[in-house]
């Protein structure tokens, strides 16, 4: 391969990616999918330095609310601390290392650590330590409260921790991703979304970043997902094939780099969305409150906007491992490598925090139409997924990904290409090879 | 109860009936024998499996891993059985141990009952996984059988990460 010239990052460290601009290819050094090294390189440079999400504040709703969690591999309590606040701490005692907290969720003014029993308040100072006359002065239990991450900021109720204190603060490092995220939030008309109960858990055995490319890959959902497409077309949904022969999708959907890592697709919506473009699967019923639900976004936010709103499916992805998906329905969707050939991945749905009761069970409807371990279409992405890691087995004998799809379009970039994709693989490759990979890389 | 179940007279239902109904339909289940399946169904048959960390949410409010009414069914099998349904292609290997059988109460023409399961599951390549859960069931008595009104499949795992897709009827 000699077209290194073009290579992103490898400042000081060597390639994952061959990015030859001039010839219009762009390969993908296998052994980033499979290398146990790179995995602990991963864990140093991208998610001790990035903005990891940690939930949304409706998760906590009242003063005590808690929800233990791994982030990025660390145990944390996300909670809602006696004043009121949103918290995450460290769920290890000072003491002894202990795991304080060992429930999933619940309602504490305080965490007791079951070892020796120090106790903790849920604002996260050491409130006591049972026998403390046996220490000497220099004992200070207003040094040992539960330890936090570096940082702790919010956009818009979703809450992430950053490990690294130099990095830029969330709402500079989101950047142009925040115009998605308000495009989601807009369906409700008091600004507030909210995390239905309820949670999908699924594992896959593959290396977390095929997560990311597939959670924006349309180029996939023809093959991949006919039976959807079928269910859809069983149930009254017209999917035609697309008119325009450039096209894979039956409407036409761009890749959309945000910079920072993040990137999104933007679909012309041809599914159904349960805020508001009906489809016979809602039910001739729903069709009154969903045309209010529309009217509604247009009183509040004109036509156009509106439009964008109901509209238009997007996938977006927050570098390195946040997917929130605004398609069939709202779902947020984190996942955690365990391992090089595996992730556990946590998924919720959200919806607007006054819907009634027939909107928020339609959204769910809408949900499983699709996502989730028991849906009609996530199965067959983690299917997908697993025989991608199970082929990688011969990456040394077969080495390079091949991911140039679109490269030699100008100007827009669609859905069914690779352009997003290259997105993720160039601002990691920048990361993982340079020695303090926290910058951004520009557009 | 309801004021409907109240004016119709309890049906009598024994324990061998429902084990044996419940038998008959793992067996059916194992064999990939999903037409035959759909015939136990009756009409207005729902199919649920709530997620783990609330249980006893109602599938309106809560985010469930499946949640299929009648039609929801049809189309399930519908995908299962087709083998763009890659997930499924080729098909696990399931076998399924059925325990603790219990009629749990009668309404009118509805026999409420459960029993603990044991689902084993094959994948090409993959180990076997198990799927340890509670079989909650509406059965509707007609004759000398039953027809499913509701199936509620409960799991007992704390997480269920490590079960991955629930791409078959569990």
């Amino acid at each position: 391969m000699s077209a290194m010239s073009q290579t992103n990052g490898a400042a000081n460290g060597r390639s994952f990616v061959i990015d030859d601009l001039k010839k219009g290819t762009f390969l993908l050094d296998r052994e980033a999918l499979v290398s146990q090294d790179v995995l602990r390189h991963e864990m140093k440079n991208v998610f001790a330095k990035c903005w990891i999400y940690v939930g949304h504040a409706s998760e906590l709703k009242k003063p005590g609310d808690f929800h233990t969690r791994r982030v990025a591999g660390r145990p944390v309590i996300f909670a809602r601390d006696a004043k009121g606040e949103v918290r995450c701490f460290l769920n290890t005692c000072r003491h002894r290392g202990a795991l304080i907290c060992t429930e999933r969720n619940g309602n504490r003014r305080r965490f007791n650590c079951v070892y020796h029993g120090w106790i903790y308040n849920n604002t996260g100072e050491l409130a006591r330590v049972p026998g403390d006359e046996a220490y000497t002065e220099a004992f200070d239990t207003s040094g040992l409260g539960m330890k936090t991450p570096a940082r702790f900021e919010a956009y818009k109720d979703f809450w992430f921790m950053n490990l690294d204190p130099e990095a830029q603060n969330l709402h500079d490092y989101l950047g142009e991703a925040k115009g998605y995220i308000d495009l989601i939030v807009d369906q409700s008309p008091s600004g507030q979304m909210q995390v239905i109960s309820g949670t999908q858990e699924y594992d896959v055995n593959a290396n977390w970043k095929l997560m990311v490319e597939n959670s924006v890959d349309d180029y996939h959902l023809p093959s991949t997902h006919s039976t959807w497409l079928n269910y859809m077309a069983n149930s009254g949904v017209k999917v035609e094939p697309p008119k325009d022969a450039t096209l894979v999708l039956p409407t036409k959907g761009l890749a959309i780099d945000l910079g920072n890592g993040h990137f999104t697709t933007d679909n012309i919506n041809f599914r159904g969305r349960p805020v508001a473009a009906w489809i016979p699967i809602y039910g001739e019923d729903a069709k009154p409150e969903m045309a209010a639900i529309r009217e509604e976004l247009v009183q509040r936010l004109g036509p156009e906007r509106a439009k964008r709103v109901c509209d238009t499916n997007r996938n977006l992805v927050i570098f390195p491992n946040l997917v929130i998906n605004d398609g069939s329905s709202v779902t947020i969707r984190t996942f955690y490598p365990d391992g090089v050939d595996k992730m556990q991945v946590t998924a919720w749905a959200l919806g607007t925090a006054e819907e009634s009761e027939p909107a928020r069970a339609r959204r769910l409807d809408a949900f499983l139409t699709f996502y989730g371990p028991g849906g009609f279409a996530t199965p067959d992405d983690v299917e997908a997924l697993e025989l991608v890691q199970q082929g990688l087995a011969n990456w040394e004998d077969d080495r390079w990904s091949e991911m140039s799809r679109g490269m030699g379009r100008e100007n827009e970039q669609l859905n069914s290409d690779e352009h997003h994709l290259r997105t993720f693989w160039r601002h990691w490759n920048k990361m993982m090879t340079e020695t303090n990979g926290a910058a951004g890389e520009g557009k | 109860m309801s004021a409907h179940a109240q004016t119709l007279a309890n049906v009598t239902a024994t324990r061998a009936e429902v084990e044996d109904f419940f038998y008959l339909e793992a067996a059916l289940l194992d064999e990939w024998k999903l037409a035959e399946w759909e015939k136990l169904l009756a009409d207005d048959a729902t199919y649920f499996v709530p997620p783990n960390d609330v249980l006893d949410g109602d599938f309106r409010d809560t985010l469930y891993i499946i949640s299929d009414d009648r039609e929801r069914i049809r189309q399930r099998v519908i995908r299962i059985n087709d083998p763009n349904c890659h997930a499924e292609y080729p098909k696990s290997r399931t076998c399924r141990l059925i325990t603790n059988v219990r009629i749990t109460g009668v309404e009118g023409d509805i026999v409420h009952a459960s029993a603990n399961f044991v689902c084993y599951r094959y994948r090409r390549y993959q180990r076997e996984f198990s799927f340890v859960g509670t079989y909650q069931y509406k059965l509707r008595k007609t004759g000398a059988s039953f027809l499913i009104k509701e199936r509620r499949v409960l799991l007992h795992a704390h997480e269920l990460g490590r079960l991955g897709s629930v791409s078959f009827i569990l």
